[in-house]
């Protein structure tokens, strides 16, 4: 289903030049549930962000579902990341001003659903993800850093995706909401969803049936747990 | 998806305020300053020509010219140099003059009952009313009979009534006292409503006669206003007067004339070059408000362009099409200036309507300032808040997300 060979990418500011990624190759098979962990600046979500569809490698070839992702056009990669993809930001990305219920809508825009089902969607989305339903009218920035990060991650799941992208989805939560959280994940592996998820805590990986393992922008480790 | 555009668009409008309004105010001020400066502009103009139409049609109007002696001029309209008999000279020898009316005419303190006031009294004959277009409002005007008997009649003009006998009243039959000497009221004219340096409104009329009998006290004339025919014979009435007025004085060099003569087309086209230099010094004022409120515009969408261009990266990343981005943002900014645009419309219509109301200014709102100052607001904030729209639109999500 996700095959990357030979991902390279390569930020250039100015005349500084940063090697993210050097060259990162492996395959993620349909129904999987991969925990990649490395240390902090190898690169985890600059190729979190490629399988994501988000951004595009500077050489290599990431395929998705048997298509090149970089011979897709703009409106193509957005339907891709709209029906596919559930991505969680490190950094949340919710919008500012917004309600909870409106950030958590939003990759409904333009689609031809019913306000009701909307909402009902969403909040079964939020209960998903460990949020207390009585924040649903917050704003986005009256939220704690853990709400907003489980209101990231009921976003993501909204359209119920087939693919489940998420970085660092536990780091600004307590140990018992995590592990509700990273039940949750189980549960949605279970139900056949594609799970990849980004972590450095051990314990988190732990609930991953693989672990990738990157550093310095090249895989160091692929472990297949067996059960 | 039609819904949705328009939700989001409200939504984005109205959640945040300050932005939304400070983008509105450079449009209603650009658009507002615009509509009242050229309606005070083209008020001023139209009112201008309207109070010079109001003193007749077809005008020509003799006035003496200055008195000379020794190379030392007096002044203009000073020497006096007009009488009688130029002004039936006139009346009877120049074929293209349809009626003359002469004028004797001076400021006099005019008291009635308790009241009193200082303006214009203008001797003159029964023809000043088709001469001077003034009409009749109660009672009659000065008949032949009254300017053959002297008789101390006067007509007074509806602002002078007003001041000696209180707003709206009938003073017909009634008696006013001119420098002392007393005349019995026979008639109101009409309001002209013209406003200007003298106003006609306020002038009060008796006949020639007994102004120069009475009053002046010598038989010159102040001023003798003539109609040609008609609009086309105006150059050649004028001419025609000049020539009998030469030969009548005994002056062959036309320069050395004792009188001046000018016809109301000269008058007409010399105000309207002075009223337009005024409005375009208006319509410069407003152009640089226009400006300024144009950059206020420019500058409202470039700095929230940073805020908005993350935002748009969060739209595209969650999957949401390039073009329902480019749309709500498109919309946003129509919404805007149309808004903006309409309130300023209003309220630039409400500055005109105060400024003719409180500062008694004639104004004259025109559709093409609307369509002007409409049109660069308009194109300002569609450009300035679509096209860095469009822009980060067209990055890839994470780019956008990261812009700075
Ligand atoms: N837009 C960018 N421009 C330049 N350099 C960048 C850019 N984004 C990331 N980098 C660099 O690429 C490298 C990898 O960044 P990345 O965000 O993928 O790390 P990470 O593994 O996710 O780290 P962390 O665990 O701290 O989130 C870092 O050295 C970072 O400085
Ligand atoms: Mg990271």
């Amino acid at each position: 289903m996700i095959e990357c060979r030979d991902l390279v990418k390569t930020y250039i500011n100015g005349d500084v030049e940063t090697n993210a990624l050097k060259g990162v190759s492996f395959e993620i098979k349909e129904g999987e549930f991969v925990a990649i962990i490395g240390p902090s600046g190898s690169g985890k979500s600059t190729l979190m962000h490629i399988i994501g569809a988000l951004d595009t490698p500077t050489s290599g070839k990431y395929i998705l579902d048997g298509h090149e992702v970089s011979s897709l056009n703009d409106d193509e990669l957005s339907d891709i990341r709209r029906t596919k993809i559930g991505f969680v930001f490190q950094s949340f990305n919710l919008l500012p001003r917004t309600t909870v219920m409106r950030n958590v809508m939003l990759p409904l825009l333009y689609s031809n659903t019913s306000e009701k089902e909307r909402e009902q969607r969403a909040l079964e989305s939020l209960r998903y993800a460990g949020m207390d339903e009585s924040k649903k009218n917050n704003l986005s920035n009256q939220l704690s850093g853990g709400q907003m990060q489980r209101v990231a991650i009921a976003r993501a799941l909204i359209n119920n995706p087939a693919i489940i992208l998420a970085d660092e989805p536990t780091g600004n939560l307590d140990t018992k909401t995590s592990h509700i959280v990273m039940k949750t994940f189980q549960d949605l592996n279970a139900k056949g969803h594609t799970i990849i998820l980004i972590t450095h805590e051990e314990e988190i990986a732990n609930f991953a049936e693989r672990v990738i393992s990157i550093r310095d922008g090249v895989v160091e480790s692929d472990v297949v747990k067996k059960l | 998806m039609f819904i949705d555009l328009l939700k989001e668009t409200l939504w984005s409008l109205t959640g945040n305020k300050v932005r939304s309004s400070l983008t509105m105010l450079g449009i209603v001020i650009g658009i507002a300053s615009v509509i009242a400066m050229v309606a005070i502009g083209q008020g001023a103009q139209s009112s201008i020509s309207a109070s010079i139409e109001s003193i007749g049609s077809n005008l020509i109007i003799v006035m003496p010219g200055a008195q000379r002696g020794g190379g030392i001029s007096a002044g203009r309209g000073s020497a006096e140099t007009l009488t009688m008999d130029d002004v039936n000279a006139i009346a009877t020898q120049v074929p293209d003059v349809k009626a003359v009316a002469p004028e004797v005419s001076r400021r006099y303190q005019i008291t009635a009952g308790g009241n009193n006031t200082n303006t214009q009294v203008v001797g003159t004959l029964p023809t000043y009313l088709d001469v001077r277009n003034v009409q009749v409002d109660l009672g009659s005007f000065i008949s032949t009979q009254q300017v053959q008997a002297s008789s101390k009649v006067a007509v007074l003009g509806p602002t002078a009534r007003d001041d000696l006998f209180g707003t709206d009243a009938n003073p017909v039959g009634q008696s006013i006292r001119v420098n002392g000497v007393g005349f019995t009221v026979i008639g109101v004219t009409v309001l002209k409503g013209g406003a200007g340096f003298t106003n006609p409104d306020d002038y009060v009329y008796i006949p020639i006669t007994t102004d120069q009998h009475y009053l002046a006290g010598n038989s010159f004339v102040s001023d003798i206003s003539a109609a040609a025919t008609s609009p086309d014979n105006i150059a050649a009435a004028q001419q025609e007067v000049t020539d009998l007025l030469l030969n009548r004085h005994k002056i062959t060099d036309p320069t050395q004339a004792d009188f001046n003569i000018l016809n109301q087309a000269d008058i007409i086209s010399t105000a309207s070059s002075v009223t337009g230099t005024f409005t375009a010094l208006l319509a410069s004022i407003a152009g640089i408000s226009l400006l300024v409120g144009g950059i206020g515009i420019m500058n409202m969408m470039l700095t929230t362009v940073t805020e908005r261009t993350r935002e748009i990266g969060l739209r595209k990343a969650v999957g949401v099409r390039r073009i329902y981005i480019n749309l709500q943002f498109l919309a946003e900014a129509v919404v805007l200036t149309f808004l903006g645009g309409f309130i300023g419309i209003i309220l630039g219509w409400l500055m005109s309507m105060l400024a003719s109301h409180f500062l008694s200014m004639t104004t004259q709102v025109s559709v093409s300032s609307i369509l002007l100052a409409f049109g660069v607001s308009a194109a300002i904030g569609i450009i300035f808040g679509f096209y860095p729209a469009r822009r980060a639109a067209a990055l890839s999500p994470i780019e956008a997300l990261r812009y700075e």
